[in-house]
């Protein structure tokens, strides 16, 4: 078999691997849904987010190790990672393969020509890493947080998120259209266009330069470049007298410059040009070349400083929002498990998981909600989706590969046996009681009190009697105990007689209306009027009401009541993070 | 002169006339037939709404008296049940051979079995079981839940009890739904239904359990067919009862079965605690929904009278009350 047959076999096996993954990060009882299957496999190898975790929390969680996997074969083998396993490099491969089947061999070569603003990725990557090296710097001196932001960046570009986050929260959902194979109903997500038009533009980038992404954006790519400057096995040239005929570059995918000086960072070791060139020279093993070549990236320490400066000052300028502080978005509800934001943001990749695993689709990845320092990033969104956060579940903290989300017990997020905690909360709700019915309207509703999922209830209601707005007074003409006549307002037959309404004359309790006409009214018979009215008495029509009200101590945020509640643009009782379990600082009760 | 600057030959002057006459004349008939010289109307028309067929075997508004209402004491779900449908002529008075049979259950919620707050799975199990064993084509077990509708069906254990049964399990999708309208209503006027399982089927039962209900008084076998309202629904709990009365209409279930085995007193439609529910024992199945609801109201500790749709539902010919007048079969388990 020849070598490059196995680099294919090897692409197409990861691709299909990966996709796999995708499809099964769905919840249902077939044998193929979530049964244990690695789902963040990809997400784990890569040693980006593994390293900018580390470097923000000083830890390496779980299946993050798998990172160093990939580290290890980048020391003895350069950037096997790009040409043989990354899903995201495969497609890229494919659609770059497909732009140049109809070139003539110089305009291949012409593509695969390297071009200095491949730097451009390196700088990407230091920018990344600036945002974190301050407070490492910071932990490790032992100083004060001070104003500055400090996030995890990784995940806007890593392209392990990046490929999650846009296959399951774009691709798979148009695929799937109405529900028919990976959810039960239609996906729906926020910032849908910016995670749509990044992929696109990186998948259509290709037919202008093959791996467009891989060579000039991707910081994973960029990570392994520099640390491939020592590899074991290499591409080397074994023929000093080479004629530099440009044969090997024709499908070179790393734009590496295999004819001339091999520039080792860019090499993705698609061995590519061991199968182009014709007089066999060039080769894959552990011999110096025989011409000399570049083992480290084309960037200079000036550059490095520059561009992690740059990431440095950006963490400033969003600590200058202060966000993580007095200005906290009220309307950013995390997750239930969600660590505190400056833990949270320390760990969040953006990968999308929760959001894909979300039985509800509540979890929806933020546009600016959470600040510039955390678009993508999980929000609830309670309008969004078939329910609110349902108060018994604890996928997307068990699909997390960061722990950003803490994976929870069902008993730990319902409070079962943690008297001092209490259940979870992620937020409280709060009644508009200038947009809510019963409070604004003297219309009956309460199906926020009706949908409360936690027992004993975090909505009560309070009963009101409030007097209906008549032309001209209703009096009685004649009455029995249960029945009377009325002259007044002529009434609309049968309008207050919906089981909502009651009537009053004065010294007595409001009696419930069970018919009503024109003119006459007849009350419950088991509670009529004592002693019955008199002629010329007045009669009041009152609605009865019962009034929502939060009992914040019971709220567990869970937006339930957003949800269903019938106004249906902005809602008359809405979720906002005060109170939340992770953030001490949002609660506003008194114990 | 240069050939650059030459006019065209005849041939190739009539070929261009000819193509730009035709483009002409297209855009032209183009724009004829899309002119519109009276801009949008100001709402779409209505899609034509459906009205549902009638699915009772017993006209309600006539007197008759007996096999109208049957009620068990016991704790044996599956052995209330089996003896109540005796009591009402076997399942075979109510499922013929080869018919499609829709059991509609209360799934609302993602709440487990215990918690009462959805149709008991054993309940499920054994009347799926009894429609097939009556020689029913197909039984289909559906409902538009409040929660998420998957996660409900998995949770209260309603699916997996139906598919094991071999019941098909109908989840509410987008397409499932079609505009309904009810004769004589204004609620239910082109709003959306759950009509897909009720599609090509010949008898409906309806299963629901006995609860509290904070704005209604009282969710019993009428209110279960809220389950089968789609859209923005909630914008009904506005006028409750008479939405209630309204869903009476829209639906004419062949049986309703409302099990008080345990009865959601308090903190009711969603319960979510064991000190909400009461042991009552009683198993109410019947083909007057008003009398079987009549009946639930007791063991709620509720008067009929706090319930208005109760009373509006007897007022329009739907069923009775009057529980003597029709001779309850109650009988005891053990």
């Amino acid at each position: 078999m020849r070598i490059i047959t196995a680099r294919r076999i090897s692409q197409i096996f990861f691709t299909l691997l990966f996709f796999w993954f995708c499809m099964v990060s769905s919840l249902g009882r077939q044998w193929w849904q979530l049964r244990g299957w690695p789902v963040n496999f990809f997400l784990e190898l890569s040693p980006l987010a593994g390293l900018g975790m580390a470097l923000t929390t000083g830890t390496i969680y779980k299946g993050m190790a798998w990172g160093l996997v990939t580290l290890g074969v980048t020391f003895f083998l350069g950037r096997v990672f790009c040409g043989w396993v990354c899903p995201f490099g495969a497609i890229h491969h494919l659609l770059g393969y497909i732009s140049r089947i109809k070139q003539a061999a110089p305009e291949k070569v012409r593509r695969n020509r390297y071009h200095p603003a491949q730097k451009v990725k390196y700088w990407i990557l230091m920018v990344l890493l600036g945002t974190i090296v301050y407070d490492l710097a910071r932990r490790l001196l032992g100083l004060p947080p001070g104003r500055m932001l400090s996030s995890l960046q990784i995940g806007l570009l890593d392209p392990m998120s990046l490929l999650y986050r846009s296959i399951n929260l774009i691709v798979l959902p148009l695929v799937d259209g109405g529900g028919r194979w990976f959810s039960t109903a239609p996906r729906w997500y926020d910032a849908g266009f910016s995670i749509g038009l990044i992929f696109i533009s990186a998948l259509l980038l290709n037919f202008k330069v093959p791996r467009f992404f891989c060579r000039y954006v991707c910081p994973l790519g960029a990570l392994l470049g520099i640390l491939s400057r020592w590899p074991l096995f290499r591409i080397y040239k074994s023929d000093a007298a080479c004629k530099t005929c440009p044969s090997c570059e024709r499908h070179c995918e790393g734009a590496c410059q295999p004819s001339d000086q091999l520039r080792l960072s860019e090499c993705v070791v698609c061995l590519n040009c061991r199968e182009d060139c014709r007089e066999g020279s060039i080769r894959y093993g552990l011999k110096a070349p025989a011409t000399g070549d570049i083992p480290a990236p084309d960037i200079h320490r000036r550059e490095v400083i520059l561009s992690m400066v740059s990431g440095v000052a950006g963490m400033a300028a969003l600590g200058i929002e202060g966000r993580q502080g007095f200005n906290w978005p009220a309307h950013l509800v995390r997750p239930p498990g969600a660590l505190n934001e400056p833990n949270f943001l320390a760990r969040c990749i953006r990968c999308g998981q929760c959001m894909r695993i979300c039985p509800t689709n509540v979890i929806q990845p933020a546009v600016l909600e959470a600040g510039w320092e955390a678009i993508w990033t999980p929000v609830l969104n309670f309008r969004v989706g078939t329910s609110g956060c349902q108060h018994t579940c604890i996928a997307c903290g068990h699909v997390c590969p960061t722990a950003a989300i803490r994976p929870l017990t069902r008993d730990e997020r319902m409070g079962n046996g943690f008297k001092e905690q209490g259940p979870i909360r992620i937020g409280t709700a709060f009644v508009d009681r200038g947009r809510c019915l019963p409070w604004a309207m003297d219309k009956p509703c309460i199906v926020c009190q009706e949908n409360c999922p936690v027992s004993p209830k975090a909505i009560f209601t309070r009963e009101v009697f409030n007097p209906v707005r008549m032309g001209r007074p209703l009096t009685v003409v004649s009455a029995e105990k249960d029945q009377m006549k009325l002259s007044g307002t002529v009434l609309t037959p049968g309008r207050y007689a919906t089981g909502d309404f009651y009537c009053r004359i004065s010294g007595q309790a409001p009696r419930q209306i069970v018919r009503q006409n024109e003119q006459t009214i007849s009350v419950l018979a088991i509670y009529p009027f004592e002693p019955p009215p008199r002629a010329g008495d007045h009669v009041q029509i009152l609605i009865r009401l019962q009034q929502p009200i939060v009992i914040p101590d019971r709220c567990i945020g869970c937006g339930i009541c957003e949800h269903e509640c019938p106004i249906s643009g902005k809602r008359a009782i809405r979720v906002t993070a005060e109170n939340e379990s992770r953030n001490a600082r949002h609660g506003f009760l008194l114990s | 002169m240069s050939p650059a600057v030459s006019n065209p030959d005849r041939r190739a002057f009539l070929a261009r006339l000819a193509k730009a006459g035709l483009l002409a004349t297209a855009t032209g008939i183009a724009g004829f037939k899309l002119y519109d010289g009276t801009g949008p109307s100001p709402s779409s028309a209505d899609q034509t709404a459906l009205t549902l067929p009638e699915y009772a075997i017993d006209d309600p508004s006539k007197p008759q008296r007996r096999n109208r209402l049957a009620v068990v004491h016991g704790n044996d779900r599956k052995q209330t049940v089996n003896q109540g449908l005796k009591a009402l002529g076997g399942i075979e008075a109510f499922v013929k051979k080869g018919e499609r049979v829709l059991i509609k259950v209360n799934a609302a919620f993602a709440s487990p079995p215990a918690l009462s707050a959805t149709t008991h799975p054993d309940l499920v199990t054994e009347l799926v079981r009894l429609c097939l064993k009556a020689g029913a084509a197909e039984v289909r077990v559906a409902d538009n839940p409040i929660n998420d509708p998957a996660t409900c069906f998995e949770l209260t254990g309603i699916g997996p009890a139906a598919r094991s049964a071999g019941a098909r399990v109908m989840l509410p999708r987008t397409a499932s739904f079609q505009p309904v309208s009810v004769s004589g209503g204004r609620l239910i006027k082109n709003w959306p239904v759950f009509v897909k399982p009720l599609t090509g089927v010949d008898k409906v039962i309806g299963v629901a359990p006995v609860k509290d209900h904070h704005r209604s008084g009282a969710s019993l076998s009428m209110k279960n067919w809220y389950g089968l309202l789609g859209g923005r629904r909630n914008i009904f709990h506005q006028e409750i009862h008479n939405i209630i009365y309204e869903l009476a209409l829209m639906i004419r279930p062949s049986l309703v079965i409302l099990d008080g085995t345990t009865t959601m007193m308090t903190n009711g439609p969603t319960g979510g605690s064991l000190a909400d529910l009461k042991q009552t024992d009683t198993m109410i199945l019947g083909t007057d929904p008003v009398a079987v609801d009549t009946y639930g109201a007791g063991l709620l500790e509720k008067p009929i009278e706090t319930l208005p749709h109760i009373a509006k539902a007897e007022a329009a010919g739907l069923g009775t009350t009057d529980l003597d007048a029709i001779e309850p079969i109650i009988s005891n388990l053990g």
